[in-house]
């Protein structure tokens, strides 16, 4: 049994491929509790950064700065009743909410978040990604239609649409990417200095490896192609999760909540946890295609050797860029850390104001202690490629969040114009011009 | 046993949405976005809306009637009631009336006070209309922007009378109570911070590739029908009329103020916002005018204790931040009104709402029903 469970340790791959069933398990865990947790941060980022952007301060009375707020709307939402419409359909009523939190989650089981670190790795992890998150469209008009009423109906029906027209304009831009994996970047505009031409590969770990191989993000492969296909990718991912601009399944102002209306309570939150894990997903997939997954910046660029005995060895790979920015963990953790203590600091002298005070200061400490573990080698080494996998998860969802107070939101008639008559065609135009380009460049280098 | 149902069996042909083209949806009078209790019932073609009728009266108080069971001066603070976010208006506009009745006028300094005041209430008012308009449409963040600025107006008055929104600022005859120390000064820093705060909403907004493609050729109206509806302020002036009570028949002394009517040329939802805008800014240039120049003198001009207006009657209209407000007062000699008639501008300007929304979208309608800059306390009266 012990065997069992070490024996995958020595292996390079992922638990999928290793077969190792306890670790599939461990994975599968971690990455839902991850998952779960980063919505919950989410919710509370989210107030407080949209708070902060509309000059108000967000969540302040549960726990220091609102910190558990989320803690608290949960259990709301647990202890809410349970209503359903009289006139609902009850199975299919019961079964969206599920369906769609199902959906977001299954997807994850293929997200790279390092070289080894995923449930598994498929050949076909691309396509299983979009046709799974795909399904999620079902969920949400099983609950339109399944509650009966006229304003979830109406948000459902828009829901399909948006999430189907906007699905062809991203499987486009996708597929720029994919192609990407296979064509000699032949070091035009100073990048892709390219040392394998690649085969060419739908597997997510196998995106990422290329785009390792060929020296260059695909975001600045052929550019700027590889720019306007992650801009078409962005654009349709919002769509895609029904954020705003594109929030129409949900327009507040117009369809009160869209086709959860009539939910309240547990499912509503499921729903809300499905919007999230969601909008976690697509960015994980934008994320590996464009932006180098859990490669950090400058993978290829080491500096000199140095070597710390005991801590850090002399390598090919192990420059001093190399130690500097594997100190990033650390520096972030401690920083936000620092922050907390400030915040502790700056709070009102108050005997009030005691145990958010004390609270706040245990909830930076925590955080430095996380930084500080991230000192260890043995940790270091193992959370690099997680930490910088997650650090551009998290830029792109801060832009979901500035889209969402900046912009005023797109009518039902103007989102499937911008998804078919603009967004589709440039893809399109995007597409064939790479894979244009690519067959110049390998005609060129082979003659 | 099963349990009987409520609702009459359809025919067949009935029983689905997807068989019939037609949806009718209940909007309001709870909902997010008709602001207040307005009820509007949409007549819907998917999401095209093919007709629509407005249910009215959920505000409804009577305070025509309750006018009739007041003194002229009791009825006073009744009329802050009705636009609430533009309360200093009409107080004006009823103070202005029951002191034409009284063939009297305010003397020049409280004049000038009532201008400051009715101009701070037509930023304000305006304020809160951009707020909510774009949030209807889906931008947040402007209306926590509107009403962190608005706090500024209501600070001014609540120093000046004690009440930040019915403020019933205003008595007949003048004003019950004089500018407080550092007012002038006080009007005119608001006037040097909100400048910079209207480019700041432009900002967001004006440009916004997503506003203008909201807003442009939505709920477009003429000015042949607005004038034939009635619909005055600035839907009117967005149309490309030139009307602008403060300078069509002048009141309260506007005459001796410099400041241009804006005006737009599509009638469209757009043209109404730029045409909001520009006045908030003429509004500035108004006060920063008024304030420089308050005369001295008496605040109330010489006015019985009991007021007996002479039988006779009297209509009087003021341009409000939504439209032509006015009075229409018949006095039979005692006390107390025979009969009190305002015309509402919100009221008149939402028959118009049908006009613009037919044929388009379900989301054109709540941009509309911003747009109009309707108060349901001034529609239900």
């Amino acid at each position: 049994m012990r065997d069992y469970i070490t024996s995958y340790l020595n292996s390079s791959g992922t638990p999928g491929e290793a077969g190792n069933i306890f670790w599939i398990t461990v994975y599968i865990l971690l990455i839902f509790a991850g998952v779960a947790a980063g919505v919950i941060c989410m919710n509370w980022l989210e107030r407080k950064i949209m708070a902060h952007m509309q000059v108000r301060l967000g969540p302040m009375r549960v726990g220091p700065h609102g910190l558990l707020q989320p803690f608290a709307d949960a259990l709301k939402l647990l202890l809410k009743e349970d209503l359903m419409p009289e006139q609902a359909d009850s199975v299919v009523y019961h079964l969206a909410p599920l369906l769609v939190v199902v959906v977001a989650f299954t997807v994850f089981i293929v997200v790279p978040f390092g070289p080894s670190h995923a449930v598994t790795d498929m050949n076909i992890g691309l396509l299983f990604m979009l046709g799974v998150s795909s399904m999620a469209v079902l969920g949400i008009v099983m609950a339109g239609w399944a509650s009966n009423s006229h304003y979830p109906l109406l948000g459902a029906l828009r829901s399909s649409a948006q999430m189907v027209s906007y699905e062809v304009a991203m499987g486009m831009a996708v597929l720029t990417a994919v192609l990407m994996t296979s064509l000699h970047g032949g070091g035009i505009y100073g990048v892709g200095g390219a040392q394998e031409s690649g085969t060419g590969t739908l597997s997510m770990i196998g995106i990422v490896q290329a785009q390792a191989g060929q020296h260059v993000w695909f975001i600045f492969k052929f550019f700027p192609l590889g720019l306007v296909s992650f801009v078409i990718f962005a654009i349709a991912m919002v769509a895609e999760t029904n954020r705003a601009p594109f929030d129409l399944p949900e327009a507040e102002s117009e369809l009160t909540a869209g086709f959860h209306t009539e939910y309240s309570g547990f499912r509503w939150s499921l729903f809300f946890l499905a919007e999230y894990a969601a909008m976690i997903a697509v960015s994980s997939i934008a994320v590996t295609l464009w932006l180098g997954g859990w490669l950090r910046p400058f993978p290829n660029w080491h500096g000199p050797q140095v070597a710390i005995p005991g801590f850090w060895q002399a390598g090919s790979s192990n420059g001093v860029v190399d130690l500097i920015l594997a100190m990033a963990p650390v520096v972030a953790f401690v920083g936000l850390g620092g922050l907390c203590f400030l915040g502790a600091w700056r709070m009102a002298k108050n005997p009030l104001f005691r145990i958010q005070m004390l609270g706040l200061a245990a909830f930076g400490a925590l955080l430095a202690l996380v930084g500080l573990i991230c000192v260890v080698p043995a940790v270091r080494d193992r959370v690099q490629d997680i930490f910088w996998f997650v650090a551009k998860v998290a830029v792109s969802m801060y832009l979901y969040i500035w889209y969402r107070s900046t912009f005023p939101r797109y009518r039902f008639d103007q989102l499937m114009k911008v998804g078919w008559k603009v967004l589709l065609p440039i893809a399109i135009g995007v597409l064939l011009a790479t894979a244009t380009l690519g067959v110049v460049i390998q005609a060129v280098m082979a003659a | 046993m099963s349990p009987t149902n409520p609702i009459p069996a359809f025919d067949l042909k009935e029983k689905t949405y997807l068989d019939s083209n037609e949806l009718i949806i209940n909007m309001g009078p709870q909902h997010p976005a008709t602001h207040g209790v307005l009820r509007v019932i949409l007549k819907l073609d998917g999401e095209k809306v093919l007709g629509l009728e407005c249910v009215i009266g959920y505000l409804h108080r009577g305070v025509e009637k309750i006018a009739e069971n007041r003194t002229y001066a009791m009825f006073n603070p009744y009329v802050d009631r009705m636009d609430y976010v533009a309360a200093v208006s009409n107080g004006l506009g009823y103070c202005e009336a029951v002191e034409k009745l009284l063939h009297t006028e305010a003397p020049p300094r409280a004049k000038y006070i009532r201008v400051i005041l009715t101009e701070l209430n037509r930023i304000a008012s305006h304020q809160l209309w951009l707020g909510t308009h774009a949030l209807d449409i889906g931008a947040l963040t402007p209306l926590f922007y509107t009403f962190r600025d608005r706090e500024e107006i209501l600070k001014i008055y609540e120093k000046y009378c004690g009440a930040r929104l019915t403020t019933h600022a205003f008595r007949i005859g003048g004003l019950q109570y004089e500018a407080y120390d550092g007012f002038q000064k006080e009007v005119k820093a608001f006037c040097d911070f909100f400048e910079p705060k209207i480019d700041e909403y432009e900002e967001l907004l004006t440009t916004n590739r997503i506003w203008i493609d909201r807003t442009r050729g939505v709920g477009t109206i003429s000015a042949k029908d607005c004038i034939a509806l009635g619909v005055t302020g600035p839907v009117l002036r967005a149309s490309g009329v030139k009307w602008d009570l403060r300078k069509a028949q002048p009141y309260c002394g506007y005459q001796e103020f410099d400041f241009e009517i804006p005006t737009g040329e599509n009638g469209d939802t757009y043209d109404r916002y730029l045409v909001r805008m520009a006045e908030m800014r003429q509004s500035l240039r108004i006060l920063r005018q008024a304030v420089d120049r308050v005369p001295d003198g008496p605040i109330m001009a010489k006015i019985p204790k009991v007021l007996k207006p002479p039988s006779g009657e009297v209509y009087h209209s003021i341009e409000a931040p939504k439209g032509e407000l006015g009075y229409f007062i018949v006095s039979d000699g005692s006390t107390q009104p025979y009969r009190i008639r305002v015309r509402p501008p919100s009221f008149v300007n939402l028959q118009a709402l049908e006009l613009m929304v037919r044929g388009q979208l379900v989301a054109d309608v709540i941009a509309v029903i911003g747009t109009l800059d309707i108060v349901l306390g001034e529609i239900d009266r």
